[in-house]
């Protein structure tokens, strides 16, 4: 019986210390992992660029808004949404710990955001040349 | 000359009355159930022809989806703004939302779409189901020049009508009252 009461308590023990824990459920270079997998897919793949990622979040794609558009030339720097001038949060992992942590919140936000930049999808490999530009911000 | 200085007292008690005039206009709109300016009539089926934003425009408890999602880009407008049929068509084209993407996955879709519908205004008897809450009959009558001076809207402070909290700083609790109200300079 009483060793029944020392395991309930020990599990509950590592439940609370498992819920404080900050709740991100993978680290960024994680994230970058699984682009890498997406990509190589592609037999002409040859790795992400962190230069080309740059370029691609600086440049216009056709239309109205570039990444930079909202996110600023400065991803390190917070942001202003171009329409409704809402702040946002800084981009960069190095200024923003909670970046790139949820693969469904990645996921979303490229989405909305590759159709409002090209008008498309997103590949793995410009999500990937970003995310990299993205890792070599300093704060 | 001495003919103004006479005509003083009769001033200052027009002023005053105007003055009077003006508060008691203020706090009989912060109630929201008074229009001074006709925009009351039965027969249009109700106040602002219909139009009308809810009471209560947010409930007590909020969902936190709606919260989270609806509040990414811009304040999470208050349920009761709108009426459920605005919602409905609204969360059906989030992919080009005034511009945006902003769409959502099926199981948030539907928790966000519930909670606006469920908590629509509950006082607009129109058929009319706006996607903006600045085309709104309540609305356009609440911010027309006799209430907010032109030059407000240029303020680049306020940028858009649809920046609520420039003005409402307590907009994103889903409160409008006239005493939270701060017009940027």
């Amino acid at each position: 019986m009483f060793r029944i009461y020392t395991v309930i308590g020990l599990v509950s023990v590592a439940a609370m210390g498992l819920a404080t824990q900050p709740a991100f459920a993978q680290t960024p270079n994680e994230t970058l992992a699984s682009f890498k997998t997406a990509a190589a897919g592609d037999a002409k793949f040859q790795g992400f660029s962190a230069t080309r990622g740059e370029q691609f979040f600086k440049a216009k794609h056709g239309k109205e808004w570039s990444c930079a558009s909202c996110h600023t030339d400065n991803p390190a720097a917070p942001g202003k949404h171009a329409n409704s001038g809402k702040d946002i949060q800084p981009l960069a992992p190095s200024a923003n710990a909670e970046r790139f942590t949820d693969m469904a919140k990645v996921e979303k936000w490229f989405k909305r955001n590759c159709n409002d930049v090209l008008g498309r999808v997103c590949t793995a490999q410009e999500k990937g040349d970003v995310l990299s530009y993205l890792l070599t911000v300093k704060k | 000359m001495l003919k103004t200085y006479k005509k003083y007292p009769q001033v200052i008690a027009a002023a005053l009355l105007a003055m009077g005039m003006t508060t008691s206009a203020v706090y009989a709109d912060d109630d929201g159930d008074e229009d001074e300016r006709g925009g009351y009539s039965e027969s249009r089926g109700g106040k602002y022809g219909g139009e009308d934003r809810g009471k209560p425009v947010q409930p007590a408890k909020v969902n936190a989806k709606w919260k989270q999602e609806c509040s990414s880009c811009h304040i999470a407008y208050a349920p009761g703004l709108l009426p459920a049929e605005s919602w409905r068509k609204l969360m059906a084209g989030l992919d080009k939302h005034f511009g945006s993407d902003a769409s959502l996955d099926a199981q948030d879709s539907k928790e966000i779409t519930a909670f606006l519908v469920d908590n629509a205004s509950n006082r607009w008897s129109a058929p009319t189901a706006p996607l903006r809450i600045t085309e709104s009959a309540w609305f356009k009558r609440k911010h027309d020049s006799h209430e907010i001076n032109p030059a407000v809207w240029k303020n680049p402070k306020v940028k858009s009508a649809a920046n609520c909290q420039a003005c409402h700083t307590t907009a994103e609790n889903g409160d409008f009252s006239e005493r939270n109200i701060k017009i940027p300079r």
